[in-house]
């Protein structure tokens, strides 16, 4: 195994090479769609067409008579079977969400029926026949007009399209306000986004009936969490499933929760008493799997005539889509406690508000709010910066929290943990070269070419949500299995937990084995998103890891008559200290540990579990630095450099961390310049497949450095903040905002994204107008 | 309306295979459903992800867009055929060592593109590595270590041709 | 997903595929690499009967000199026409075109017959092969007739092709040297395919004068647009930069452009004017 690192006695911050690649390189992965079983049965479902309707008639009987075909059920069929999802708001309106639809569609892409056949194909030419008769009614697809008085209705069934509003507020606002010098206003949309993960989504169940059981492979985040929920929806008891999480293909928060093809597989393996299994085409994952951002913001910031931030009102209308999955209302939450930034803000409103309309489910896509956030405080900076005639680095650095304000605790109320921003922000200024920048600009502008230049600097919390959990096991012979909650779908946790266990009981990294994914093999968890992996279970893991190593010590001291305080940690074990002759290694203690060899009064065995809620979130930080140049004649535009400087605290794997950094950018970048998911004004869907949609490819990247600075977590075992958002949260609004500096000379104050060729010709175009 | 299934003998990974298939079978499925290579896998259903793409008759092609019955008479390589023995592909290689695969989902066809690329192409710069990647979708990645990857690998082949 | 059942066919022969087109008559369609027709399958938007794969057929593939007309088999692959000798030397605009239809793993398997006979708006080669003023070989148990670019696209994926025909090669008359012929494409972000394009075909005597010109847009109507007010304006000219934006900015005269998701009507009247002047320019560079 190669590795990179600064102190070769430490696996922590090693670059090790992934455990995890062989089989992935060699087409021995095992996605769910590789997981073959005698007697499978496959599901195809007949989806509407249209994006509010009532249905007046289903006709299944082709379908039911078509060869291969096992049965077709519809919403009457299954009856009350609902995907069930939690209230998180007091009076939250809830709409119904049937695993078939029942009386009514709300959105293109809504479950009518189902098709069960003995193949793939087979189901899809039987869905493909049966025929539904609708009755079209009014559509909504834009939160804010769903919002206002006469609106279409998204829900007949609802006499209204708000679902949830939450307030928080500090300080005295109305008082920041009335004493300001200047208000900088600033309304802007995100773009509606798609994850997107290359393993669309897909289910397989198994039933057991002579034992009541069910195993489910589910291509989800977090098997755990996706157990409780199917029980849940299923009325079936949650000790007797069991959820497999194989390779998964990506799922960038899109795959965090239970979708209603997963609750109608299980449902219909255990009424067939036949394995079962349902893969989304790429189609049907664009119309079902919960999208991303879609968030209006109308801002507000206060500021004195030299640029001190005073006050901040920031009100987020966001939509919901047609349903409500289990954290569709949790991304625009994320404003309430990021409005601020890095900066020192007392005086603050956010209020946010869900809105229904006949789209698809939005929910956590990577970054999960925390994109709309930085983008909103980011861009009311630099706009504010533009207002004052400052620079905008200035009137940042006039408002950062300092280094020595930490803990610091914004006016929202959130306790940040630690930051350095000046720190970030020069290290970013630095690597990007930025006064010749700066210069290179103005002389290009000169020449009058649209040439121009954009920072942000943001803070993110990651590690959030409950709890995660870990355990470590010396087994018998003093291997050491390691079972985290923390499952990884791409992310390296297989590697990464082997080197902090291997660095934490300094045994080698090929002694170590992480599993994970599987609700029998492992305790309780929760999962992987919110960039939490590293800090939720990278804590839960060092926590155990703790207690092993001091319950081993006690059994090594009990070996070596020796008082524990006298035992030390050694590579493969331990010794009395200063007597390194007298050592026992892992295997001898864990021999010990289950043969009667624990000190009197301690319990056999060699196996701790931790859960692990340091009940606060870890917030990272980091500056980048986009130059842009826009070609008037075509609207087309190139990144010419980007610079991205994050500050994640303690790294565990340099090469891990930077290709998490360059992942985050990818999306980040497609959210800044291509992707758009669209609905027409009648609700359709105009981008559904790969033909319409654009994901970044290899061209579309441009060259990147990315940098960094370490400023440990203090209130983590391993000092680590996360990063897997890191590059969506900080580089759209550094590109925005070099986009608008680039526009800047023709007096536009304000593109949404995505930044494609056609709107900024257009944005030009009508500015030349004007 | 069904029809009768078509012979056909395609040689996979070096191995002779017959079949009976029906005519709307897509190579894709045929490798994965039939004959259990499960490494090429299905991303898309508009021929645009390349998460399917293998070799036949020496060329990359989407096996989402090719039926299995005009794999009658070819040569094909799936991700499976790729290592000898336990010696992995230089690309295989160059994917771990310079860290180009995440979720690796999209890992077989990029090695089978990145390979073919190399067949033609031994010494691409970034410009002909992004281009021949065209066709293939990531998203995990950012491609930027992908690229570095088949650089990476690119170096290795010329080496090993250099020293043989 | 997997496209409906059909009946497939791979004839040794052409006069046994026109056996089977006779037989079969609109329910069945021809196959050659399939990266027009097995998507559109795929999604269910055709749902053929019966496919005739002409992959047995011998003698429909590759490119060879016939006289002053080069000749490329409609089985030739974008890959082969993209790197062949021929077509980089004689007619680099189409090598150009070939070489951005799709990806490499679609330019490895899709035909120019199959392209040219799909004849969808947003393709490539419709439009350049219609600035290089090429002309279809429709073969039936009757014969064969060669219509003229310029006749052959109808309309949206029509084509002056009867259910019985096969288009077998597609011919292009060779430009004198140096082959003044470009083409210039504004992909879609998504599918790759065309937003708008630009092809050109230039002739220059020896004292620099335009003695012809083709320029010809894609992405702007149902079927290639010839842009004659620019040709009549590059006619006769010294082509100097003022003559070539001159004459460029008359290419959208006349179009109406359909909007879409990514693109609204006067973006591609705008790019139609763009593409056109970077199509002209780079032809006339050509040495």
């Amino acid at each position: 195994m190669s590795t990179e690192q600064s102190n070769p006695d430490s696996l922590i911050g090693a670059s090790v090479r992934r455990v995890e690649d062989p089989p992935l390189l060699t087409g021995k992965g095992c996605y769910v769609d590789d997981v073959k079983l005698p007697g499978i049965l496959h599901v195809a479902i007949h989806r509407s067409t249209h994006p509010h309707a009532r249905i007046l008639s289903v006709d299944t009987a082709e379908a039911a008579a078509m060869p291969g075909v096992e049965c077709v059920l519809t919403g009457d069929d299954i009856g009350d079977l609902v995907l069930r999802t939690p209230m998180v708001a007091p009076g939250m309106n809830m709409p119904d969400h049937p695993i078939l639809a029942r009386g009514a569609v709300h959105a293109v892409g809504a479950p009518i029926a189902a098709v069960v056949a003995e193949s793939a194909a087979a189901a899809q030419d039987a869905a493909a026949s049966i025929q539904v008769t609708y009755d079209s009614l009014p559509v909504v697809t834009d939160a804010e007009a769903a919002l206002e008085d006469g609106s279409p209705l998204a829900h007949e069934e609802l006499d209204t399209n708000f679902c949830y509003s939450m307030k928080r507020e500090g300080g005295d606002v109305d008082k920041a306000f009335a004493e300001a010098d200047h208000i900088c206003r600033l309304h802007m949309k995100s773009p509606r986004v798609v994850a997107m993960s290359m393993e669309a989504r897909g289910v397989l169940a198994q039933p057991d009936p002579a034992r009541n059981e069910l195993t489910v492979w589910l291509s989800t985040q977090g098997p755990h969490r996706a157990r409780a929920d199917l029980a849940n929806s299923l009325g079936f008891p949650e000790n007797r499933i069991r959820v497999i999480a194989p390779d998964v293909g990506g799922g960038f928060g899109s795959k965090g929760c239970v979708y209603r093809e997963d609750v109608l597989v299980c449902h219909l393996a255990q009424k067939l008493g036949r394995p079962v299994k349902w893969m989304a085409t790429r189609n049907e994952d664009f119309l079902t799997t919960c999208q991303g951002r879609d968030q209006a913001m109308t801002s507000e910031l206060a500021l004195s005539k030299d640029g001190k931030m005073l006050g901040l009102k920031v009100r987020v209308v966001a939509n919901l889509g047609a349903y409500l999955h289990s954290a569709t209302a949790g991304p625009p939450q994320r404003m309430l406690v990021m409005a601020p930034g890095c900066y020192q803000l007392q005086d603050v409103r956010v209020e946010i508000v869900g809105a229904f309309t006949n789209t698809v489910p939005t929910g956590p896509y990577r970054g999960a709010g925390r994109p709309e956030s930085v983008l909103n405080i980011e861009r009311l900076a630099d706009k504010a910066a533009r207002d004052l005639g400052m620079d905008p680095l200035e009137l940042r650095r006039k408002n950062y929290i300092q280094p020595d304000q930490f803990p610091y605790r914004t006016g929202v109320g959130v306790e940040y943990d630690s930051g350095d921003y000046e720190k970030s922000l020069s290290e970013a200024l630095r690597l990007s070269d930025y006064d010749q920048m700066i210069r290179d600009r103005d002389e290009a502008r000169q020449r009058g070419e649209l040439v121009g230049v954009g920072i942000s600097t943001f803070t993110e919390p990651s590690g959030g949500a409950g709890f995660e959990s870990g355990a470590v096991r010396v087994e018998r012979t003093g291997q050491i299995t390691v079972l985290t909650g923390s499952s990884s779908h791409g992310q390296g946790h297989e590697t990464v937990w082997a080197q902090v266990a291997a660095d934490k009981l300094k045994v080698p990294m090929e002694n170590v084995v992480v599993r994970h994914g599987d609700t029998t093999a492992v305790q309780q968890g929760t999962g992987t998103f919110g960039s939490r992996s590293a800090v939720m279970g990278g804590g839960a893991l060092a926590t155990a890891a703790d207690r092993v190593i001091a319950k081993a010590k006690a059994i090594a001291g009990n070996l070596m008559e020796a008082s524990p305080d006298d035992v030390v940690q050694t590579e493969g074990g331990f010794a009395v200290a200063g007597v390194p002759e007298r050592n026992v290694n892992w295997r001898q203690v864990a021999g010990a540990a289950y043969a009667k060899g624990t000190p009197a009064g301690m319990d056999p065995g060699l196996n701790e579990t931790a859960f692990f809620d340091p009940n606060r979130e870890a917030w990272g930080f980091g500056a980048h630095v986009a130059l842009v140049r826009i070609d008037p004649d075509t609207g087309e535009l190139t990144i010419e450099k980007l610079v991205l400087v994050d500050d994640i605290g303690v790294v565990l794997n340099p090469m891990i961390v930077e290709a998490q950094v360059h992942g985050g950018l990818a999306q980040g970048l497609g959210e800044a310049l291509c992707e758009h998911m669209v609905f027409d004004e009648n609700g359709q869907p105009r981008t559904g497949t790969l033909m319409d949609y654009a994901v970044p490819r290899a061209s579309t990247m441009p060259p990147v450095v990315v940098g960094e600075t370490e400023t440990p977590n203090p209130f983590n075992p391993l000092g680590v903040k996360g990063v897997g958002e890191a590059g969506t949260n900080g580089a759209p609004p550094a590109v925005a905002n070099a986009v608008m500096d680039a526009l800047s000379p023709l007096g536009i104050d304000h593109v949404d994204m995505p930044y494609t060729a056609p709107k900024l010709w257009r944005a030009i175009r009508e500015a030349g107008k004007g | 309306m069904e029809h009768p299934a078509l012979p056909i003998n395609v040689t996979v990974n070096g191995k002779a295979r017959a079949a009976e298939v029906e005519p709307r079978l897509l190579l894709v499925h045929f490798l994965r459903e039939n004959l259990g290579l499960t490494g090429t896998h299905v991303g898309c259903d508009t021929s645009q992800c390349g998460a399917c793409t293998v070799h036949v008759d020496g060329l990359a092609v989407k096996s989402c867009t090719m039926l299995a019955v005009q794999a009658d008479g070819a040569d094909v390589t799936t991700i499976e055929g790729m290592a000898e023995g336990t010696a992995l592909h230089p690309v295989q290689e160059a994917f771990q060592e310079q860290h180009g695969l995440q979720c690796g989902y999209c890992t077989p066809g990029m090695v089978m593109t990145a390979a073919h690329l190399l067949e033609t192409n031994p010494e691409p710069d970034d410009d002909a590595i992004k281009h021949a990647l065209e066709g293939n979708l990531c998203r995990c990645t950012g491609y930027i270590n992908i690229v570095k990857a088949i650089r990476w690998a690119a170096d290795q082949m010329r080496g090993q041709h250099a020293s043989s | 997903m997997h496209p409906a059942s059909f009946g497939y066919h791979a004839p040794r022969s052409l006069v046994e595929a026109f056996g089977l087109l006779r037989e079969h008559g609109e329910d069945a369609k021809v196959l050659a690499g399939g990266h027009s027709l097995l998507p559109a399958m795929k999604l269910r938007l055709t749902q053929p009967e019966v496919l005739v794969d002409l992959r047995h057929v011998s003698g429909l593939s590759g490119i060879r000199v016939d006289g002053d007309t080069l000749v490329i088999g409609a089985l030739t692959t974008h890959t082969e026409v993209s790197t062949a000798e021929a077509v980089r030397r004689s007619l680099p605009g189409l090598a150009d075109t070939a070489s951005v239809i799709g990806d490499l793993q679609v330019r490895n398997r899709g035909t120019m017959g199959g392209s040219v006979a799909h004849a969808d708006p947003a393709a490539d080669l419709p439009v350049t092969l219609t600035a290089l003023d090429a002309s279809f070989v429709l073969t039936s148990s009757e014969g064969e007739r060669t219509v003229a670019a310029d006749e052959f696209f109808v309309d949206f994926f029509t084509t002056a092709l009867e259910p019985h025909e096969i288009l077998t090669a597609i011919r292009i008359p060779l430009p004198p040297s140096p082959a003044r012929t470009s083409y210039a494409k504004l992909p879609h972000p998504a599918s790759g395919y065309v937003v708008v394009s630009a092809a050109a075909a230039l002739s220059v005597d020896d004292a620099g004068a335009c003695t012809a010109a083709r320029v010809v847009l894609g992405g702007v109507a149902g079927t290639p647009h010839r842009a004659t007010a620019a040709e009549a304006a590059l006619t006769g000219q010294e082509l100097t930069p003022e003559v070539m934006t001159a004459a460029a900015a008359q290419a959208a005269d006349g179009i109406d452009p359909h909007a879409d998701s990514y693109a609204d009507e006067d973006y591609k009247r705008h790019m139609a004017v763009v593409y056109a002047r970077r199509a002209i320019e780079a032809a006339a560079a050509r040495a």
